[in-house]
């Protein structure tokens, strides 16, 4: 039983569906990331992952078009995200909580608008996998890394990309700069409210796309409840990054290999309760939250709102 | 109390014990390690809901269920002599009197004792806290254990009022219908206020019971209530700012007022001084 699960073909499996699974951590957590480096933990990232996921479903489910679909998340999660932006920014509100709310918004909403628009649950043909010419005739690697659909290619490209930005470009400068000093960013001249106002809202943004990346290119369904507590851990999964996207990136795919295993596991029939196989992840991210949050200092105005002096 | 809990079987004790570890955990990991506690909470959630899942699939299982094919993951009906009384004819039972009891008790301790002052003082001040020689640590550890054994008083009130048994649908909403997230809402809604939280909690449990009515008799869903809930947390966070505003106002004109006599005495003769 154990033996068959070293198989060269199960762990090829298990490393497939690993950098499949950790798609929506990328989108969210790139995202999440942003918003906190700059001073704003947003919590309702679970509901505007669901919001994003419905408004994808139900777009590719009338029109049949894919881009429209992605448009409708980025969109809708966007809206979301400047909501957020605008309650933890200009009204400076309790940041946790009212994350809770939005989470809460979205999951009500998404089922309101499920239950009347479409009542069952329904499949659509999402995006397919596209390999790329030449890299997806490795052996071996090739059919993990190269024949995936086009939303795993962004999430993956998206991550050397938010480092470049947060790293090497001024407004990476002046995020970091919003998140770890605001008086003095501000001092400087840096509309603290516009730098956050941007980071929440793009964190919407990519929220909105790792909906979508469930409902319309890895499981092509919606249902109630569809992300159930994915959004969560795309915010432990920053923690655990330690506020960096490469540090996320080991994260997801951490995560999601656990994640893959314990499917593995249970198609396997390894006698272990699954119920046990499904705690694991949670298990281990509250572990990895244990250990991330001694390695590394969060963002200083972390969940502080800004208030002018004077 | 204690004397009552004692009579009760034991599935009630390690339901409580449960909940105290659920809430002790994150508590423990918020004092020790400064992990956020809404994200160990979520997933201690999810943990507890397999835990759960496995416990009425196997072992706790209604033996009748374990005969059938269907295997309903439940529980036997818990003998009658064990279920809270209720006020006949309604169905209105003892647990309402319960949580009445408890949001008083909680509001003794948190305002009438040196307990409850010290978890106050933790959670407005750490630093000055600290300063003033309480354990920080050890409070806010404390506060997440008690609250866990309330959030267990609660299921204990729902098995022994309301269901006679235990179920689930293999989430976490099934069995207490999102009474945990609803309990959040209450809270905020009652100010963070013991006995605020009884109006709030009465206020949410009709919404509640009426979107079940409303999605039965006009099919409106009762999801529509989640949002609602959602929209109320949000814009009783949002408000918080202004209506801090406007009470350090009103505190200044009240001061004002107090000190008014004193100015109309003295400004006509600042008046004069200044004319002359």
């Amino acid at each position: 039983m154990i033996e068959s699960l070293l198989s060269a073909q199960v762990l090829l499996g298990i490393l497939t569906s690993g950098i499949r699974l950790a798609t929506p951590y990328l989108y969210a957590g790139i995202g999440e990331t942003f918003g906190q480096r700059s001073g704003v933990l947003n919590l309702g990232v679970e509901g505007q992952m669901l919001v994003g996921a419905f408004a994808a479903f139900y777009a590719v489910q009338r029109t049949g078009n894919l881009v429209l679909g992605l448009l409708a998340a980025i969109v809708v999660g966007g809206l979301m995200g400047l909501a957020m932006a605008f309650v933890s920014v200009t009204l400076r509100a309790k940041q946790g909580i009212s994350g809770i709310g939005f989470f809460l918004f979205g999951l009500g909403m998404s089922d309101l608008l499920f239950q009347t628009l479409l009542g069952t649950v329904q499949t659509v043909s999402g995006f397919r996998p596209v390999s790329i010419p030449l890299l997806s005739d490795i052996p071996v690697l090739g059919p993990i890394f190269f024949n995936q659909n086009l939303l795993v290619y962004t999430a993956y490209l998206l991550v050397p990309v938010a480092d470049f930005v947060m790293n090497k470009t001024t407004l990476g400068l002046k995020i970091r700069a919003v998140g770890e000093n605001p008086e003095a960013a501000d001092s400087l001249g840096v509309s603290v409210a516009r730098v956050r106002y941007i980071t929440v809202t793009l964190g919407g943004v990519l929220s909105g796309i790792a909906g979508a990346s469930l409902s319309i290119a890895l499981l092509n369904v919606f249902q109630q409840n569809l992300t159930s507590g994915l959004g969560f851990i795309a915010v432990a999964l920053v923690y655990f990054g330690g506020w960096r996207a490469w540090g996320l990136l080991a994260g997801a795919l951490l995560f999601s290999m656990v994640n893959a295993l314990q499917l593995w596991v249970q198609v396997l029939g390894i006698p272990i309760p699954s119920e046990f196989a499904v705690m694991m992840p949670y298990v281990l991210t509250i572990v990895a939250l244990v250990i991330a949050v001694q390695r590394v200092r969060p963002p200083t105005a972390l969940t502080k709102p800004f208030i002018r002096e004077g | 109390m204690a004397l009552r809990w004692s009579s009760y079987p034991q599935p009630s004790q390690r339901a409580r014990w449960a909940a105290r570890s659920g809430g002790g955990i994150p508590g423990l990991l918020k004092a020790h390690f400064n992990v956020n506690e809404i994200l160990s909470t979520v997933m201690m959630n999810q943990i507890a809901v397999q835990g759960m899942n496995f416990l009425l699939l196997g072992p706790i299982i209604d033996p009748v269920q374990l005969e059938r094919a269907s295997r309903i993951p439940q529980t036997a009906r818990i003998s009658s002599t064990f279920s809270l009384p209720r006020l006949v004819p309604t169905r209105l039972h003892l647990g309402t009197v319960i949580a009445i009891l408890m949001a008083v008790a909680v509001y003794i301790l948190l305002w009438r004792t040196t307990l409850g002052y010290r978890i106050r003082a933790v959670g407005l001040n750490p630093e000055a806290s600290r300063y003033a020689g309480i354990n920080v640590a050890r409070h806010v550890a404390l506060s997440m254990a008690l609250s866990g054994a309330l959030a267990g008083l609660a299921g204990v009130v729902q098995v022994f009022g309301v269901n006679f048994r235990m179920f689930t649908d293999g989430s976490a909403t099934g069995f207490t219908g999102s009474a945990g997230f609803h309990g959040i809402v209450a809270a905020l809604f009652g100010q963070l206020h013991p006995l605020g939280t009884i109006p709030a909690a009465f206020f949410f449990g009709g919404l509640l019971v009426g979107a079940n009515r409303l999605q039965r008799a006009v099919q409106v869903p009762a999801a529509l209530i989640v949002t609602l809930n959602g929209l109320v947390v949000v814009f009783v966070v949002s408000t918080e700012l202004w209506r801090q505003q406007r009470a350090r106002r009103r505190a200044a004109e009240i001061a004002r007022e107090n000190e008014d006599p004193a100015s109309v005495d003295v400004s006509p003769l600042d008046e004069l001084e200044a004319t002359a």
